[in-house]
């Protein structure tokens, strides 16, 4: 996902965002099950928001149905514990993590997850631990609370990866650049 | 000696390090002669974090340190065991295989018996250890993300009767105790806050109390908080400690009406299975809740089922229950080879339909 040595500093970033509301949780059930078949391996998203906001909720719903995708179904518990949890959807491996009980960069890092970043497809909870070593293409989900109890979700990514699924995802095609 | 079978047992496959020496000899009780856990939360506590050990070396180093002071406060050596058990899954992959990776060096070092035990079966089977209860009888098991009901059939036999589909009632007590400010670990503390609490002041859902069976939910309740919380705040510009209170009474008070019911549904299943009333075994951090524990307690005396909740130490994350579940599976001949490998994911119940947010209407492999 890297460019290359030479072309690193002359890379532009270009960001693409999408907002969307989402008045229940079955709706973020739903934007998880769009997203889950346009993911693939080396793709990461980082979910943002605070507690109570949807994160594993979302997190459970792509896995979901990917592993539905491959006519299975299992058990999807809360990484808090645990940290990580891992699912094998056919060829592909889905690393679900939280990171909420780590204290920095340096935690993280023992957990091998820059060995998943290229591997796998990441669903990453309390993304902050991860400092600058989140990866650069990642998705970033970020949730939050409206007072109508309802929550606001906005997508940004980098725009040569993200584009094109941001732009499926809202069906108004509301994406800015 | 004779008979006597003893078993050394590791664990490390969540946040803390143990080994235990269990002794058992035909007609008595099981002895547990040593149990030593290496908390990695107090190691790191030096350091400022809060953080769970995650290097499979510190795992290991903690490890090494664990076994000897079981072996020593037992007062055995290795020539004195039958066999080495450690926990092969599930859990964080680093410690599992640390513990895996040390058992086989001990055994094989020490030419002994190797053999691999479920975490969950530890937890499921310490009821036999602690109360020396006999097979079949119902474990409601909540350990760190896990909450389940067990027909515990036989050492290796467990049909799932249900479980959370989300959070585990232990992490809805932390999460909790995170929103309101009140300290880690959760459990204790929202305990603490609820005492003179009005649980009937903020109206909290009971999750899946209207759909039939056993699972149970308790994500949601973190929104409900999270709005009455908010409604309370706004009200009067600032959380006071009478708010806090309320919102952990009836906070607490919906987990136990929610764990009652299911519980009285899994012991009408359990009876409807097995012919059996109870007895039903409570583990984890539940039992140690006062209105949680009554609230169990009263449906099993409802259901006249014998109650047993086994001491809190055994109920933690313990390497005891490991020894105890490797003197089991080892009367039963099991043996695993060198070939026993870690697994993250390892379900008692396979036969079991998995648990899900979004019902059971899809396929199933």
């Amino acid at each position: 996902m890297r460019p290359p040595a030479g072309a690193a500093k002359l890379r532009l970033v270009t960001d693409c965002t999408a907002t969307l509301a989402l008045a229940t949780p079955d709706e973020t059930t739903a934007l998880g099950r769009r997203l889950a078949p346009q993911l693939r391996p080396g793709d990461t998203l980082l979910l943002d928001g605070p507690i109570g906001a949807g994160k594993s909720h979302f997190a459970r719903a792509v896995i979901d149905a990917r592993l539905r995708a491959m006519g299975r179904r299992e058990d999807i518990p809360s990484p808090t514990y645990t940290l990580v949890q891992t699912y094998e959807a056919g060829d592909v491996t889905l690393i679900h993590a939280d990171l909420y009980r780590l204290a920095g960069p340096d935690d993280a890092a023992e957990l091998g997850l820059e060995d998943a970043w290229d591997a796998a497809i990441c669903l990453i909870e309390w993304p902050d631990r991860l400092g600058s070593d989140a990866p650069a293409g990642a998705l970033h989900l970020r949730l939050s609370l409206r007072p109508d109890g309802g929550r606001d979700a906005q997508l940004t990514g980098p725009a040569d990866r993200w584009r094109a699924v941001l732009s499926d995802l809202t069906t108004a095609g509301a994406v800015d650049a | 000696m004779g008979d006597t079978i003893t078993v050394l047992g590791l664990e490390s496959s969540c946040d803390d390090t143990g080994a235990a020496v269990v002794a058992c000899a035909p007609g008595a009780p099981p002895q547990i002669l040593s149990n030593i856990v290496a908390a990695q939360g107090d190691l790191h506590a030096a350091f400022g974090g809060v953080v769970p050990e995650i290097a499979a070396r510190a795992h290991v180093e903690a490890l090494d340190h664990c076994v000897e002071a079981a072996l020593e406060a037992a007062d055995r050596g290795l020539a004195d065991l039958d066999a080495v058990a450690v926990t092969a899954g599930p859990g964080l992959i680093g410690g599992v295989m640390a513990g895996v990776m040390c058992a086989k060096g001990i055994a094989a070092g020490a030419g002994l018996p190797l053999i691999g035990v479920n975490h969950l079966a530890g937890h499921a089977l310490t009821p036999r250890l602690t109360d020396g209860l006999a097979f079949p009888y119902l474990m409601l098991l909540v350990s760190g993300g896990h909450c389940q009901f067990l027909a515990v059939r036989g050492v290796e036999d467990f049909a799932r009767l249900g479980g959370t589909i989300d959070d585990a009632p232990g992490e809805a007590f932390d999460k909790t105790a995170r929103l309101l400010g009140l300290a880690q670990p959760g459990g204790p503390a929202v305990e603490r806050a609820a005492e003179g609490g009005d649980a009937g002041r903020f109206a909290f859902p009971r999750p899946l109390l209207d759909r039939p069976g056993c699972d149970m939910s308790f994500s949601g309740l973190k929104t409900a908080l999270l709005r009455a919380c908010d409604a309370a705040v706004d009200a009067r510009g600032g959380l006071t400690e009478e708010d806090r209170a309320d919102l952990c009474a009836g906070f607490q008070a919906a987990v136990a009406d929610v764990l009652a019911e299911k519980t009285r549904r899994a012991l009408a299943a359990f009876a409807a299975m097995t012919g059996a009333t109870g007895p039903l075994a409570v583990a984890g951090g539940v039992a140690a809740n006062r209105t949680l524990r009554a609230a169990l307690t009263a449906v099993a005396e409802t259901a006249g089922a014998r109650f047993v909740a086994p001491p809190a130490a055994l109920c933690t994350d313990n390497a005891a229950m490991i020894a105890w579940a490797g003197i089991e599976r080892y009367r039963l001949g099991h043996r695993d080879g060198m070939d026993l490998t870690a697994r993250p994911r390892w379900p008692l119940d396979t036969a079991a339909p998995a648990q899900l947010g979004g019902g059971k209407k899809g396929a199933k492999a």
